[in-house]
């Protein structure tokens, strides 16, 4: 049991500190610019909360919060089922596992930009790796730079090169701490390989899974410098995704007041599904 | 062989193939490159190389990216060792609220913060330093670091604290001899993960940063722009950021996969 104790405090202090500066105040610029309007020279003026319902009403972040919403479920239905299928092969002990699990974590530890500009090269149709094999082996004809079709499966495959590993390691970890009575045990009751998984290792599972899924939302819903990089968010607006088109209103076109009301409502999007999808999982641990 | 294994086989071929052409691409001339497709290097050329270990606009882009994620490393995984030990041990008035609000933090867009943080640390005389990026950094590895190390500390039974205590241990001497030295694993698992995420970061890096703390990423970004885009210089840089992250992974090989399992939501 924990022992009540305020003087806790204290030591939480310097963290609540550290990431209060880093949060509240720039929060409150933001929320400070979403509710004015400004011509520039620091001349700010009452605006209410026009920008708020000019960007709900607007055509042009439905269409981005509708891309968001697509990309997210993409990656999700792709990336969740496949680092489950890939942990589960993998081998349990060895010399094999740890050089699966550093070449398996490598693609995460590369700077973002990086990434983008690698899936730039490869993919370019006549002197890329995968571009040339697609146009000039199989006779696909492939470029991401004007096909809009093109450039989403792209944007898809980077990300999911990018973060299933991720998937992949937090289910292994799940995997690895199930004890093998459990095994044994299933065996001797003659349980088919699919009992197995959906009663012993999903279960084991889901902890870790629910952390996975929760991470990949948050960061796949925010993301910006790869498919950034890699395709500029065309060709037109085909993958122009929410925080991309935040900051071409914030900083390309200086629109300081609908940027920052765009900018809370993105946040409160995403405040909120993680909020639903956490408090799901934990009423279903709970039962 | 067991034949399930082909699929970790595949998986792994499908994450090396980019790596391989960004590193092939690195020996190429920028002729070679230019003049068509080829599977290896034909002419094989260190130039790249030689460029950016001799340019300083180039290698200080390497080591103030090193610089920067080192001093958010040791901050964030300073700070949240008492943190985590109070989330861990203690009740207090807000803690489940405060826990949630911390990982709040996560969840907004760096894009949202890149103009007010720019004005943030202008205002305090930051702008351009490593602190300034390393400070900024401690948004999100704080929260992800108090996490982690929450998760190993509930491990370790309370009952090595209480008998410490008994036997005359300060709490500063317990928390030093006994306690860190028992979770130093979680202590590994965060300061890598605070590296992982402050070493990719570009956004609020680039936005903080104008000539002398500009990361590498930056640099490469102006060079893909205003060099006409020399494919193999680029590729070449690339490559290179890739080993530090390669170096710390291998430390922690058989840490990775634990530290999120022990971490609690």
């Amino acid at each position: 049991m924990k022992t009540e104790n305020q003087k806790a405090w204290f030591f939480v202090l310097p963290v609540l500190l550290l990431v209060a500066f880093n949060a509240l105040i720039p929060m409150m610029t933001v929320v400070n610019y979403s509710v004015q309007e400004t011509f520039g020279d620091n001349l700010f003026f009452w605006q209410g909360l026009d920008w708020f319902q000019q960007i709900l009403n607007s055509e042009r972040f439905h269409n981005a919060l509708g891309r968001q919403f697509l990309f997210t479920g993409l990656i999700l239905i792709i990336e969740v089922p496949l680092g489950i299928a890939i942990a589960l092969a993998m081998p349990r002990k060895g010399f094999w596992v740890p050089v699966c699990l550093v070449t398996m974590a490598l693609p995460m530890l590369i700077p973002w930009n990086v990434v983008g500009a690698m899936w730039n090269i490869f993919t370019l149709p006549d002197i890329g790796l995968l571009g040339y094999f697609m146009n000039h082996t199989l006779g696909i004809d492939y470029n991401m730079t004007q096909d809009p079709f093109a450039a989403w499966v792209t944007i898809i495959v980077m990300d999911v090169w990018h973060w299933t590993s991720l998937v992949v390691l937090l289910s292994y970890a799940g995997l690895v701490s199930i004890p093998d009575a459990f095994y044994q045990a299933a065996e001797v009751d003659g349980a088919s390989r699919w009992s197995v998984f959906r009663y012993i290792q999903l279960p084991k599972m889901k902890q870790v899974l629910t952390i996975a899924i929760l991470l990949r939302f948050m960061d796949s819903f925010n993301i910006y410098t790869e498919p950034f990089t890699l395709t500029g968010g065309g060709p037109g607006n085909s993958t122009t995704l929410l925080s991309i088109d935040l900051v071409k209103i914030a900083l390309g076109q200086f629109d300081l007041g609908p940027a920052a009301a765009m900018s809370l409502i993105y946040f409160a999007i995403t405040l909120l599904v993680s909020w639903l999808f956490y408090t799901l999982m934990n009423r279903d641990v709970q039962k | 062989m067991k034949k399930r294994y082909l699929i970790p086989i595949v998986y792994i071929l499908f994450l090396m193939l980019p790596i391989y052409w960004l590193v092939a691409m690195s020996f190429k001339t920028t002729g070679e490159i230019l003049a068509g497709f080829s599977l290896f290097p034909q002419t094989f050329t260190l130039e790249n190389y030689k460029v950016i270990f001799t340019d300083p606009t180039w290698y200080w882009g390497y080591i103030n990216s090193i610089f920067y994620v080192a001093i958010n490393t040791v901050i964030s995984v300073i700070v949240a060792l008492p943190a985590a030990y109070a989330f861990s041990r203690y009740k207090f008035l807000g803690d489940k609220q405060l826990f949630f609000w911390l990982l709040t933090n996560r969840m907004a867009p760096a894009a949202v913060f890149a103009l007010p943080f720019f004005q943030l640390y202008s205002a305090i005389g930051l702008f351009d330093t490593h602190l300034a990026v390393a400070l900024a950094h401690c948004l999100f590895n704080i929260p992800l670091a108090v996490w982690i190390l929450e998760g190993f500390m509930g491990g370790v039974p309370k009952e090595l604290d209480e008998t410490a205590f008994v036997d005359g241990y300060s709490f500063p001497r317990f928390f030093a001899t006994i306690f860190l030295p028992t979770i130093s694993s979680g202590v590994g698992v965060a300061a890598f993960f605070c590296f992982m995420f402050s070493w990719v970061e570009l956004l609020l890096a680039k936005t903080l940063t104008a000539v002398a703390a500009k990361p590498i990423a930056a640099t490469m970004t102006k060079t893909a722009s205003s060099a006409g885009y020399e494919l193999g210089l680029l590729a070449a840089a690339g490559a290179l950021t890739i080993i530090p992250g390669a170096i710390v992974i291998y430390f922690v090989r058989n840490y990775i996969a634990k530290g999120f399992a022990l971490g609690r939501v």
